[in-house]
C-alpha cells in the first residue's frame, strides 16, 4: 500500500509502485479530471502539480511522489472560483475540452512562479501543452486574464 | 438524474429511461417544415426534434448531435429557447439516444459531422419551438377563452390580457393534447432576442472542473480495463498468439482474440497495458505487406480508368485547345491523421439479450449495429450512451474502436472499458486521404480563363463508409469534389473530373474533407494562372467573380482588412478564396523568410456564414479550423513503409503548439442569409494562402503537401 497526499488529502492505493501516477489517479482513486493523451510527456493532458510544479503524471511512477503534495483539476478549487477557472469561463475558452484539464494546470503553476507573464513565458510555459481544437488565442489571453485577477486580489 | 446546463456531465445517458417521458407534461416532436406529428420513420424518413416541459416548468431539450467542441449543446437548444422566449438558463440539455427518429435529414443517418448540425437545426429546433410555443399559447387562450393573439409570452410564463398568468409548467398538460400545428412559423431574424448574441456555452463549467465526461472517464461498477494489441501492419490478422506470459502478469482477467487484434483484460488499465508488452503475437501481414507512400503515390499519379464527370459547363476540357496559352500543373496531397486529443476507447456492458455502450461517437446508429453484431444481438437491444467527445474532427465517424470492446466484455462477463494507447490511435487511423490533382486552363489574350479542367484522383471515403451513396454506377462521390465542382470563378468552358483509386488502407472523412484536397489545387492554380496573365492574385480573383457576390465580397474584405500590397518590406502575402458547406471565406497569409524558411506571421480570415447564432462560437470554429489547417499545410504527413505508419506520436507527427500560433485576425460578416457550415470550411483556406505567400516570396511554387517537403517551411 502506497500513501499519496493529494488535494490536501491522504488516500491509499494498492497500485503497483511503477504504476504511472495518471492511472492512479484516474482508476484508483477515480480522480477522472486528469487526462490521458498520448503516455510520452508529449501533449500535456495530464499535467498535475507536483511540490507546485507541473508535471507530467503519464511518465511520473507513483512511488517517485511518495510524501510530495499532488494536486490535481479536482483540488483547484471546490466551486471554479480558482482565478484561472474564472477567467476560462469568463472567456469561454474550451471547446472539446480534453486537454483543458492539463492547460489550466499549467497555466496555475505558471501563475504561481510568475504573476506577470509576458507572451514568451506564456509560448514557454504552455508549449507543452497541445489543444487540437485550437484554443490557443483564447488560452493566451484567459492567463492574462487570470494574472490581472489574481493581481486584484480575486482568489 | 435531470441535467443542468451548468451540469452537462451528469445524467445524460438516463433521458429515456428517467422520468421525463413518464412524468406528464408537454413532449412533442415536429417534423422538418412542420407538417405535423412525428411519423413512423424509416430509412430516410422524418427528422424529429423532441421538447419536453414539464409541470414543474422544467424546460427539456434533447440534442441529437454530439458535442466534440463545436458548441451543438449551447447553439442548437439557442434556437429552440428563442422560439419559446424562455432564456437559455432554464433550458436543460440532453443528448438523444441512438434513433431513427434523430436522422440527419442532410445525411441520411444519425450523424454529426459534414458542418450540418446548425444548417439542418434550424429548420427543424426553430419548427419544434415555434409550435411548442403556438400549443402553449392555444391551451392558455382556450383556458382563459381570449384570443391567442393577446396573450404574451416571456420567461416561461404566458400572461392574458386581464392579468392571468401561468407557467409553461401549468399550461404543459393542456398543451400536450392540443394538435401539433401545421403551420408553425418560426420568427423573423429582426425579431431574435438571443439567436446572434455572444452565448456562453453551457458546457465550459464543467470543462474547467475536471467534471465534464468524456467516454475514456466512464465507470461502470465491477468494470474491467482492456488494452488492444492489433497488426503493425494495417489490414493484417492475427495469425496465432502465445497469451501465457501476459496471463500471468498482476491483474490480468483473460486475454481475448476479438475480430481487431488481442485484447488482454484486467483490473485496471496499467496492468492490461503492460501485459500486451507480454503477448507473443504472429501476424499475418495481409496485402499491405510491402505498401509504402512512394508505392501510394505511384499508384495515384499513374491510375488508370476512366474518370466520372462531377461538372461540365460548355463544351468542358474540350475547348482546352482554343486558348491563346495552356497552363496545366499537378498537386499532391499527402494522408494525415485526426490525432483527436482523447484516443479511441469505448466501454461495453453485454449482458443476455442486450448491450450498453458508452462511447464518444459521431454515428450512434452505426455504432449500434456494429455493437449489435459483434455482441450477438438486435440493434434495437443495443444502447448507445454518448459521452463528451474528446475531439472528433470525423475520426469517431469510425467505429473500428467499438466491436472488440463488446468482444471482450462479452468473452468476461463484465463491463469493459477498452482504450487504445495514442500509437495505437497514429497507427490505426482512417486517414485524411492523399490526392493527386491536376489542373489545367487555356488563357484568352487577357490571361482569362476560357477553359478550365480540375481532375481529381483519390480514394472514396463514402464508398467504404456509406456504400449506398455511390452504389450506381456513375455516381460521384460528393465527398471527393468539394470546393471542385463548385469552381467559382468565371470561364464559359469547366469540367471537373474525379478518378476512384484505391490506396489499399481505409480513408477517413478528416476535418473539411475534400475541402482540403481541392482548395489548395483550386487556389494555388488561381494563383499561377495571375502570374502567367501577369496581374495580381487578388485583382485577378475579383475580376472574375462577377457571379459570386459573396466570395467576391469576402475577398475583398480581406484584402483590404490585411492591407492586401501594402504590407511592410519583407513579408510576403498570399491569398485564398473558397466556398464549402454555404460558408464562404477568404484568407490572406502573410509570411516573411528567416534564414530560407518561411514563418507565417498572420493570417487574417473573413467569412460569410450566413445566420450566425452563438457568434462566439462561430468566431471560435473559424480560429479552431485554422489552427487545424497550418499543421497540416506546413508539417503534417503519415508515412508507410511496408505497411506500417511510421509517425507513433506527437513527437513524429507535429501540430501547432502555443508558441507556433501565428496572429489569426478574424472578421464575420453580418448576414441574414440562411447559416452555413462553420466547423470545417477555415481548414481548407490555410494552406493555399500560405504557398501563395511563399511563391511571392521566392517565386517557388510549392505543388506538395505539407509544405516543410520543400525545405522552405
Amino acid at each position: 500500500m502506497l500513501t499519496l497526499k493529494v488535494n490536501g488529502q491522504s488516500l491509499e492505493t494498492d497500485a503497483s509502485p511503477d504504476t504511472p501516477l495518471l492511472w492512479v489517479l484516474r482508476d484508483h482513486l477515480g480522480m477522472t479530471g486528469t487526462k490521458f493523451g498520448c503516455g510520452k510527456s508529449l501533449c500535456g493532458a495530464c499535467t498535475v502539480h507536483v511540490d507546485g510544479s507541473a508535471t507530467r503524471s503519464c511518465v511520473t511512477p507513483v512511488e517517485n511522489v511518495v510524501g510530495k503534495e499532488i494536486r490535481t483539476i479536482e483540488g483547484l478549487s471546490k466551486d471554479r472560483s480558482h482565478p484561472v477557472q474564472k477567467a476560462w469561463m469568463e472567456l469561454d475558452v474550451p471547446q472539446c475540452g480534453y486537454c483543458q484539464s492539463g492547460q489550466i494546470m499549467s497555466a496555475t503553476a505558471l501563475l504561481e512562479r510568475n504573476p506577470n507573464p509576458t507572451d514568451a513565458d506564456i509560448d514557454s510555459a504552455m508549449a507543452g501543452n497541445i489543444c487540437r481544437c485550437g484554443t490557443y488565442p483564447r488560452i493566451r489571453a484567459a492567463i492574462h486574464k487570470a494574472a490581472d485577477m489574481m493581481k486584484g486580489g480575486a482568489k | 438524474m435531470s441535467s443542468l446546463p451548468n451540469d452537462l456531465s451528469v445524467g445524460r445517458r438516463n433521458f429515456l429511461k428517467g422520468s421525463l417521458l413518464a412524468g406528464g407534461g408537454l413532449l412533442i416532436g415536429v417534423s422538418l417544415g412542420g407538417c405535423g406529428k412525428p411519423k413512423p420513420t424509416g430509412p430516410g424518413g422524418s427528422p424529429v426534434a423532441w421538447l419536453h416541459i414539464g409541470g414543474d416548468n422544467a424546460i427539456t431539450i434533447l440534442i441529437d448531435k454530439s458535442e466534440m467542441g463545436q458548441g451543438v449543446y449551447t447553439s442548437l437548444p439557442m434556437l429552440i429557447a428563442e422560439e419559446l422566449d424562455v432564456p437559455l438558463s432554464m433550458v436543460k440539455v440532453e443528448v438523444a439516444p441512438a434513433d431513427k427518429a434523430f436522422i440527419n435529414v442532410f445525411l441520411g443517418t444519425m450523424i454529426t459531422g459534414g458542418s450540418t448540425s446548425i444548417r439542418e437545426g434550424w429548420g427543424k429546433l426553430r419548427t419544434a419551438g415555434a409550435a411548442a410555443r403556438a400549443m402553449l399559447v392555444g391551451a392558455a387562450a382556450d383556458a382563459w377563452k381570449v384570443d391567442p393573439a393577446q396573450i404574451k409570452v416571456a420567461d416561461a410564463k404566458l400572461m392574458g390580457p386581464s392579468g392571468q398568468s401561468a407557467t409553461f409548467g401549468e399550461m404543459a398538460e393542456a398543451a400536450a393534447k392540443r394538435e401539433v400545428p401545421k403551420d408553425a412559423k418560426p420568427k423573423d431574424a429582426k425579431d431574435f432576442t438571443l439567436v446572434g448574441k455572444p452565448t456562453p456555452r453551457l458546457d465550459t463549467p464543467n470543462k474547467v472542473d475536471g467534471s465534464a465526461e468524456y467516454g475514456i472517464d466512464v465507470k461502470l461498477p465491477g468494470m474491467k480495463y482492456a488494452a488492444l494489441a492489433q497488426s503493425p501492419v494495417l489490414g493484417g490478422k492475427v495469425k496465432s498468439v502465445d497469451s501465457s506470459a501476459a496471463e500471468k502478469m498482476p491483474g490480468v482477467v483473460k486475454v481475448v482474440t476479438t475480430s481487431s487484434g488481442v485484447a488482454v483484460v484486467a483490473d485496471h488499465y496499467w496492468q492490461a497495458h503492460s501485459a500486451r508488452d507480454a503477448l507473443k503475437i504472429t501476424w499475418d501481414d495481409g496485402a499491405n505487406a510491402h505498401l509504402t507512400t512512394a508505392s501510394m503515390r505511384t499508384g495515384l499519379a499513374t491510375a488508370k480508368g476512366s474518370p466520372l464527370t462531377a461538372r461540365k459547363d460548355g463544351a468542358g476540357a474540350a475547348a482546352m485547345k482554343g486558348g491563346k496559352k495552356t497552363v496545366s500543373a499537378t498537386y499532391e496531397l499527402p494522408i494525415r491523421a485526426h490525432a483527436t486529443m482523447e484516443p479511441m476507447n469505448c466501454t461495453a456492458d453485454v449482458h443476455a439479450d442486450s448491450c450498453d455502450i458508452y462511447v464518444g461517437t459521431q454515428i450512434q446508429q452505426v455504432a449500434q449495429a456494429v455493437a449489435a453484431a459483434a455482441a450477438g444481438v438486435q440493434p434495437e437491444k443495443v444502447n448507445v450512451h454518448t459521452t463528451m467527445l474528446g475531439g472528433g474532427f470525423g475520426r469517431r465517424l469510425e467505429v473500428d474502436f467499438i466491436p472488440a470492446a463488446v468482444e471482450a466484455s462479452k468473452a468476461v462477463g463484465a463491463p469493459v472499458k477498452l482504450l487504445w494507447t495514442r500509437e495505437d490511435d497514429f497507427t490505426h487511423d482512417a486517414y485524411g486521404p492523399p490526392a493527386h490533382n491536376s489542373a489545367s486552363a487555356s488563357l484568352d489574350a487577357a490571361g482569362n480563363p476560357t477553359a478550365v479542367h480540375l481532375n481529381i484522383v483519390s480514394p472514396s471515403i463514402t464508398a467504404r463508409v456509406f456504400p449506398p451513396v455511390v452504389a450506381k454506377p456513375g455516381t460521384v462521390d460528393p465527398f471527393m469534389v468539394e470546393a471542385a465542382a463548385n469552381y467559382l470563378y468565371d470561364a464559359p468552358n469547366v469540367q471537373v473530373d474525379v478518378l476512384r483509386h484505391e490506396i489499399g488502407i481505409n480513408v477517413g472523412y478528416l476535418r473539411s474533407v475534400s475541402h482540403q484536397l481541392n482548395a489548395f489545387m483550386v487556389e494555388s492554380f488561381m494563383d499561377e494562372l495571375a502570374h502567367t496573365a501577369g496581374k495580381d492574385p487578388f485583382e485577378y480573383r475579383r475580376a472574375l467573380l462577377s457571379k459570386q457576390p459573396r466570395a467576391k465580397r469576402v475577398l475583398e474584405e480581406a484584402a483590404s482588412r490585411a492591407n492586401w500590397g501594402k504590407s511592410p518590406a519583407g513579408t510576403h502575402q498570399g491569398i485564398a478564396v473558397m466556398e464549402g458547406y454555404g460558408t464562404y471565406l477568404a484568407a490572406v497569409a502573410d509570411i516573411t523568410m528567416v534564414e530560407g524558411k518561411a514563418k507565417v506571421g498572420k493570417i487574417t480570415c473573413v467569412v460569410d456564414c450566413g445566420q450566425k447564432v452563438n457568434p462566439g462560437i462561430v468566431e471560435s470554429q473559424i480560429v479552431s479550423g485554422m489552427v487545424f489547417g497550418l499543421p497540416q499545410a506546413l508539417w503534417s504527413e503519415i508515412t508507410l513503409d511496408g505497411g506500417k505508419v511510421q509517425q507513433t506520436n506527437f513527437d513524429s507527427y507535429r501540430v501547432v503548439r502555443m508558441n507556433d500560433v501565428p496572429a489569426l485576425d478574424v472578421v464575420m460578416i453580418d448576414s441574414t442569409e440562411a447559416p452555413g457550415g462553420i466547423g470545417e470550411p477555415s481548414v481548407a483556406v490555410v494552406a493555399p494562402a500560405i504557398a501563395n505567400a511563399i511563391f511571392a516570396a521566392t517565386g517557388k511554387r510549392v505543388r506538395d503537401l505539407p509544405l516543410a517537403k520543400s525545405g522552405l517551411v
